[in-house]
């Protein structure tokens, strides 16, 4: 399967590979998928307090390009957007930024499952509810 | 010079060898008769050279050249050997016994056995991918007609106890199949030594052309049939109707004749490569070896490098270096290599496995380069990989509950 010009960029050059302190209150973490099923993705954001706006994003994926591919692109996205803006990435964006075939689709899924787990993490830690998301069709 | 790409996945086809090509090629041109067209010089020519090359066939395996039936490939050959003894067979019983490591070629044949009335056992392995011989035979029952077992696995190279497994077949009067794909041409195999009945393989695993092969059919001590499975013209003696490849086979007989003056020569650089190559990379933490290193091919090897992914690592270096994974995400189906995890690994290392293999042509700058590659994009994704952090710290994976998709 020959991948696309940008999942190739991405594996190469990825954005904002690296972790943030998980046990600080303005850091948000989702872990998402499993080693048993090739693609565990881990999304962290730091969030401003004051403006709700996410000030960095960073990402560790075990899995193949698709899927390092669709994480590194998640963080470039979040960085300086707001929590609410966060919550509209849909997986169908990153089909779409990164041309990824249909038998690559559950990397998006994945990418999108962790930007939301990543924002609930950031909301219990400050004595919010999580929200819960219908599950995706995909999975 | 090194050369880029380099070719490390001779399992699954190998370069042709230019002397096999040689051979060919007046055969497409000027020979290029049908070889059963009895009477003009163009079918005479052709029936001639088919026979030659039937009896450098039968040479390489120890057999008579009656009892070889070209075939289009292994996949033919599998599922004629094993559909045709089912056959001809029924009235003896309708029991075969195989593995869980075999080529989908021989286990779908036998999920379509089962389908159609028959009984199958498939063996588990051991974590080295070796049969157990004790279970062997007590899966033997009066109704078994058929064991079809591997020589050697097309994804960890492990050679199997073909010889202790025919004596056991033997001692019950079960017949013995066995796929031969990956271990003739590449290693001594000896079809009397080995008591072998029928034998699958092809030419294109031992740097002959794609699309011809044989299935070998032992005539003598016992005799045995198969019940054909493409029926027309009568060809190869009933057993498989079709106009024959003539330049295939021609240059499959080359491929045989070659392997048989120089698998020795070419083994015992072969295997030096392989196992630098295999030294070399072991080096990096939790690497693992999949499969006997004790019973295996020369030129193959398979190692998982824990909590990197295959497809992932693969794409470090896939434009330069030509290497399949036992992860899910390099096949349609999403499911990692069945028979890594027949080995009683688990999914995460099936996921992290490369499967290496050598040919003749390999070079040792080849491999040099290849080490390196390999040795540094893993490095660099397990710097990307959550699970090697998690690793790192001490954290228990297994302690983790896991979101799964």
């Amino acid at each position: 399967m020959a991948y696309s010009e940008k999942v190739i960029d991405h594996y190469q050059n990825p954005k904002n590979v690296g972790t943030l302190d998980k046990s600080s209150k303005t850091v948000g973490t989702g872990l998402v998928g499993a080693p048993e099923c090739g693609d565990v993705m881990r999304l962290q954001i730091e969030v401003d307090d004051a403006t709700g706006m996410i000030t960095d994003a960073k990402f560790k994926t075990f899995g193949c390009g698709s899927a390092i591919a669709s994480s590194s692109l998640a963080t470039e996205w979040l960085k300086g957007k707001s929590i609410d803006e966060a919550l509209t990435v849909d997986n169908m964006d990153f089909v779409e930024e990164l041309n990824l075939p249909p038998v690559k689709i559950h990397c998006s899924v994945l990418a999108e499952d962790a930007i939301k787990a990543a924002i609930n993490d950031y909301r219990v830690k400050n004595g919010k509810e999580a929200i819960k998301f219908e599950e995706s069709l995909v999975h | 010079m090194l050369k880029l790409p380099i070719y490390l996945d001779n399992n699954s086809t190998t370069p042709m060898d230019p002397r096999v090509l040689e051979a060919m090629t007046p055969y497409f041109l000027n020979h290029y008769g049908n070889a059963a067209s009895r009477n003009h010089p163009f079918g005479w020519e052709a029936e001639e050279a088919v026979d030659y090359a039937r009896e450098q066939v039968a040479k390489l395996i120890g057999a008579d050249p009656k009892e070889i039936i070209f075939t289009s490939g292994a996949t033919e050959g599998d599922n004629l050997g094993i559909k045709g003894i089912y056959e001809m067979y029924a009235s003896k019983g309708n029991h075969i016994i195989t593995a869980t490591t075999e080529h989908k070629a021989v286990l779908d044949t036998c999920k379509h056995i089962e389908k159609s009335g028959g009984e199958v056992t498939y063996l588990q392995v051991q974590p080295d991918g070796l049969i157990d011989l004790k279970e062997l035979e007590a899966a033997i029952k009066p109704t078994t007609i058929l064991i079809a077992i591997m020589y050697a696995n097309n994804e960890i190279g492990t050679v199997m106890p073909i010889k202790e497994i025919s004596a056991i077949a033997r001692k019950h009067g079960v017949l013995v199949f066995t796929d031969g794909t990956q271990a003739v041409g590449k290693i001594p195999v000896d079809v009397n030594k080995d008591g072998i009945d029928l034998m699958a393989f092809t030419a294109h695993k031992m740097y002959g052309p794609k699309g011809v092969g044989a299935l070998y059919v032992r005539r003598k001590n016992p005799r045995v049939k198969v019940t054909a499975q493409i029926d027309g013209g009568g060809h190869e003696r009933g057993m498989r109707s079709g106009t024959l490849n003539v330049p295939g086979i021609v240059g499959f007989g080359k491929a045989c004749e070659i392997c048989m003056t120089d698998m020795e020569a070419d083994n015992k650089r072969i295997v030096v490569m392989r196992d630098k190559l295999e030294t070399e990379l072991m080096k990096l933490e939790e690497a693992y070896i999949n499969g006997s290193t004790e019973h295996r091919l020369p030129h193959v090897t398979n190692i998982s490098f824990k909590h990197v992914e295959g497809e992932g690592l693969l794409m470090g270096f896939n434009k330069n270096i030509a290497l399949s994974s036992g992860s899910a995400c390099t096949s349609a189906s999403l499911e990692p290599s069945y028979v890594l995890k027949a080995l009683g690994l688990g999914d995460d290392l099936a996921h992290s496995s490369l499967r290496f293999g050598l040919s003749r042509f390999t070079k040792d700058e080849e491999i040099d380069y290849t080490i390196k590659a390999i040795s540094e994009t893993v490095l660099k994704l397990r710097e990307m990989s959550p699970l090697w952090e998690m690793y790192k710290e001490g954290i228990d994976l297994s302690t983790i509950e896991w979101a799964h998709h």
